[in-house]
């Protein structure tokens, strides 16, 4: 004999953006990686709490080369200057900068993706050749090719490196769009009479959205590693003012005898950067639990 | 040889996207602000000296008349010569590019010899250790930026263990700890790739056909499985190259090995722009032609690739 | 009575644990093949009839697709404990099964001819390269392909020769059983009819047991000698295609499956479909699982778990059927 199982609140009962919250949330790594970005963030916001600006460039010359004490948490470099502050300061150029580029990538990629997507036709076509050139550069390169025209500049970074990251953004929508362009509910919205924008804001968007929320979470970790690595070359952001990669480029030649110097700024990069990528991983997962298996 | 038709329009494709890109790069050079003569100059130039550099390095002309000018003599491979030191582009393009193809081509082949047997046999051993390890491993590539590895391995295993060399490139074990970091970040990609690859394939329909014909998981691996499974990945390994590319400059930089990175990063320095322009043109013909042959080699793989269409 | 059976079912349970819950796909499943039977598996999408099918080849997907209880008997041999290098040689050569859909179940970079022939590779070693190609030949010829086509890829074909390729590889070991899961269901009427023909076909010329996996009550009547209605995992009724198409004693499920086919000659309204949706297969039910969307339905349906009431051949799993000796 069987016995009924008490009946919970049945899956088939949620919405699907219930749904994609109840799996990510049951995803241990991704909820790590949230807590640990909330960490990062939150630290990087108090910068001016924590620390002090003034503490960025300050230098302590009886102090040069401390290691992490009560009083430098992070030690510090061949100037004396607080490492701590440095890399919380750093951490907010990163941070913020990241943002900045998938933001920009991501609204221009979507307008031209999207454009092309709905539209079809010449418009995709001529999008498309577009979008194919930019393809056709390796991103570091077109990146490096538009910081040449532009000069250094943190601003300038965020463009060079936004306009290098575009053309991506721009096929995922597109895709994202064609695929639910011909579905019947798409068909059915037409049919009584939705217009084009409604349709894309009201049926294609909320649908669509999945997986290009993943890979722009997943494109962030790549983008927070390529500002750190143009710091590390000295293009864009450029010594003294600190960024992760500029913290480990300017400390490069004493890492050796102080290897905290390159641990922890390298740490921070590798622990935010996993962070993203956790919940990047986890929110693939949460709208497409097929991936999972 | 419809493959060879296939081939010549691919590359007489390039030429618009080389069109392209060259133009794209001149309206924002032409439009950013600041004169490249006085940076070039210094600061205490006068502006007489400013205008005369402009008038010799042609700058004094319309964005247009110059990006004319500039595809004429690209046209008969002039590349022009570098602001900095006069140099013919081409010559110390073709210098320095077996260095960078090779460290590039060392480490593509690092990553898939590796990576990919890791990331098939997660898929297959799904759950195990090797699944877990591999996973984890790929993870950790990922979120590991390439300077920094390369920095730390360079003071942990030149400087400190002095087992490998500090620097250069041009005996094997130079060349093993740049293989390795510029290969990182694709081996990561090239196990979560292949793993996700594989996985798919066996979740396909066909699959089960086979495993209910009676073959053995073996068979339906090596038999059904690997090959349909080869066709992402093979992409991948087109898309990856042209980031390896990329990472050259990094670890070229980290290494101080003479290649296109090291030349690069220093004429984006100096702003020394026919030196860029050239790059960036070598390289998207050196990317379109590797892409043209994964392409290639996809359609060789997979019949439902058609290359006449 | 004694008959020669060639699989014998019985009690099988087999359960789906997915990250969000357990789906319960065949619960307490009874079901005998006769020898040279084919055999009718009728019910909605869902019913739990393809994994009954993978269960029986072993092929539930792996580490998700449980089989909880019960057994299968194939020629009196118990599958579920057979090793996995036994359980080799049956597939594709005594059990073989047709997929749902042609269009996915045949590999993309393979040529027909070699697929087929891959069945003969691995069945038939003592076999030599001149006599497979002259089986798989032969094979095609019957499946009304050309044989010169044997070295085009799946992509070249249509739906319908596909699942000709299919059925040609199904049968070319001429295997005892065949488990055809809903062969005709994703291809054109008239190309389905064709196909049914076919099968039937090479049937008798086989002498293949089948079981025939259907939501079609009108291939069951073309196709098969016996039919069992499965509902939510469940056989809710079985027995010989005439006395069950009788319609004059049927599980009320069975009838709500006839009342969904329209009759021409009936004066009643054209369809009566079932109310309700398909048993939750999450849900594990204390009574009758078919208790809520049935019209008959009394308390006890609800919470005693009804059991099989036999007349000769003819099953039917409702407490409506206690008493009646005949029907």
């Amino acid at each position: 004999m069987t016995i009924a199982k008490r009946r919970k609140k049945s899956l088939s009962e949620y919405s699907t953006g219930e749904l994609v919250m109840y799996r990510f949330r049951k995803n241990k790594l991704a909820m790590f990686g949230v807590v640990l970005l909330c960490i990062v963030a939150v630290a990087v916001m108090l910068a001016p709490v924590l620390s002090s600006y003034e503490a960025v460039s300050q230098m302590h010359v009886s102090d040069r080369f401390t290691a992490p004490n009560k009083l430098y948490i992070f030690g510090t470099d061949e100037f004396g200057r607080d490492l701590f502050a440095r890399v919380l300061y750093g951490g907010r150029i990163s941070l913020l900068c990241s943002f900045a580029i998938i933001g920009i990538a991501f609204v221009v990629g979507a307008v031209i993706g999207g454009a092309a997507g709905y539209f079809g036709g010449k418009v995709d076509s001529v999008l498309m050749r577009f979008v194919d050139m930019l393809m056709a550069v390796p991103s570091t390169l077109l990146a490096m090719a538009i910081i040449t025209a532009l000069g250094n500049g943190v601003w300038k970074l965020v463009v060079a490196l936004a306009i290098s990251q575009i053309a991506r953004f721009a096929r995922i929508v597109r895709s994202a769009v064609l695929t639910l362009r011909n579905v019947e509910y798409i068909e059915a919205a037409k049919c009584y009479g939705c217009s084009s924008l409604r349709i894309i804001l009201k049926h294609i968007l909320p649908n669509g959205i999945g997986p290009i929320i993943v890979s722009a979470t997943l494109c962030l970790g790549q983008t927070i590693l390529s500002i750190s690595s143009m710091g590390y070359l000295g293009l864009g952001v450029a010594s003294p003012t600190p960024e992760w990669g500029t913290i480990i480029s300017e400390n490069k030649m004493n890492i050796q005898a102080y290897p905290y110097l390159g641990l922890i700024p390298g740490i921070c990069i590798c622990l935010t950067v996993m962070a993203v990528n956790f919940i990047g991983d986890g929110l693939r997962d949460a709208f497409d639990p097929r991936t999972k298996n | 040889m419809s493959w060879l038709k296939y081939a010549g329009k691919r590359l007489l494709m390039l030429i618009p996207v080389i069109i392209c890109v060259t133009f794209l790069l001149y309206l924002i050079l032409a439009a950013a602000p600041g004169s490249l003569a006085r940076q070039l100059l210094g600061d205490d130039a006068t502006p007489e000296q400013i205008a005369a550099k402009e008038a010799e390095m042609g700058l004094d002309d319309p964005v247009l008349v110059r990006y004319v000018k500039y595809m004429a003599d690209v046209c008969r491979l002039d590349f022009g010569e570098s602001w900095v030191n006069g140099e013919s582009v081409l010559t110390r393009f073709a210098t320095r590019l077996p260095n960078t193809l090779l460290l590039s081509v060392l480490a593509m082949l690092f990553a898939c010899a590796v990576g990919i047997p890791l990331g098939i046999g997660s898929a297959i051993k799904q759950y195990s250790l090797l699944d877990y390890g591999s996973s984890f491993v790929a993870m950790l590539l990922f979120s590991i930026p390439a300077f920094w590895l390369g920095t730390m391995c360079q003071i942990l295993f030149c400087l400190t263990l002095h087992w490998l060399p500090v620097s250069g490139f041009d005996n094997w074990k130079s060349m093993i700890l740049p293989t390795v970091i510029l290969g990182a970040n694709t081996l990561a990609t090239m196990i979560r790739m292949s793993r996700t690859s594989m996985l798919d394939v066996i979740r396909q329909d066909y699959i089960r056909t086979a495993k209910a014909k009676g073959a053995s998981m073996r068979t339906v691996i090596s038999h059904h499985a690997m090959r349909n499974s080869m066709i992402p990945i093979v992409t991948q390994v087109g898309v990856s190259f042209a980031g390896t590319i990329g990472g050259a400059v990094v670890t070229e930089n980290i290494f101080n090995i003479s290649g296109i990175g090291t030349m690069l990063l220093s004429a984006v320095k100096s702003r020394d722009v026919p030196v860029v322009l050239g790059t960036v043109i070598f390289v998207t013909i050196i990317v379109g032609v590797i892409n043209l042959v994964v392409d290639l080699i996809c359609a060789l793989i997979d019949p439902r690739i058609d290359l006449a269409s | 009575m004694e008959k020669d059976n060639l699989l014998e079912i019985s009690d099988l349970t087999v359960q789906y644990n997915t990250d969000d819950a357990v789906v319960h796909a065949v619960n307490h499943f009874n079901l005998n093949l006769v020898r040279g039977e084919a055999r009718g598996l009728v019910g909605e999408t869902g019913a739990g009839k393809t994994t009954l099918a993978l269960s029986i080849l072993r092929l539930l997907p792996e580490r998700v697709g449980e089989v909880v209880g019960g057994s299968i008997r194939y020629n009196g041999e118990e599958l579920l404990t057979l090793p996995e290098a036994e359980m080799l040689p049956l597939r594709g050569k005594k059990i073989s099964m047709i997929f749902q859909d042609p269009m996915t179940s045949l590999n993309p970079t393979h040529t027909v001819g070699d697929q087929i022939l891959e069945v003969l590779d691995l069945h038939f070693p003592e076999m030599t390269k001149a006599e497979k190609a002259a089986r798989v030949d032969e094979m095609m010829t019957l499946v009304g392909i050309p044989p010169e086509r044997k070295g085009s890829f799946p992509h070249e074909f249509s739906g319908g020769m596909k699942q000709r390729i299919v059925i040609a590889m199904a049968l070319v070991a001429e295997p005892e059983l065949l488990l055809a899961d809903e062969p005709t269901t994703a291809l054109d009427v008239t190309i389905q009819a064709q196909i049914l023909e076919l099968m039937r076909q090479l049937k008798e010329k086989f002498n293949t047991s089948v079981m025939l996996i259907t939501h079609d009550l009108g291939v069951v009547a073309q196709f098969c000698d016996s039919v069992s209605v499965v509902y939510a995992g469940r056989v809710v009724e079985s027995g010989p295609v005439e006395a069950v198409f009788e319609r004059k004693a049927n599980h009320p499920y069975t009838a709500g499956l006839f009342n969904c086919i329209p009759d021409l000659n009936d004066n009643q309204p054209r369809l009566r479909p079932i109310p309700g949706h398909m048993a939750d297969p999450r849900v594990v039910h204390e009574g009758c699982c078919f208790a809520d969307r049935c019209e008959f339905a009394t308390d006890r349906c609800r919470k005693e778990p009804p059991v099989m009431h036999t007349c000769g051949d003819h099953g039917i799993l409702c407490h409506l059927y206690e008493n009646k000796e005949e029907f």
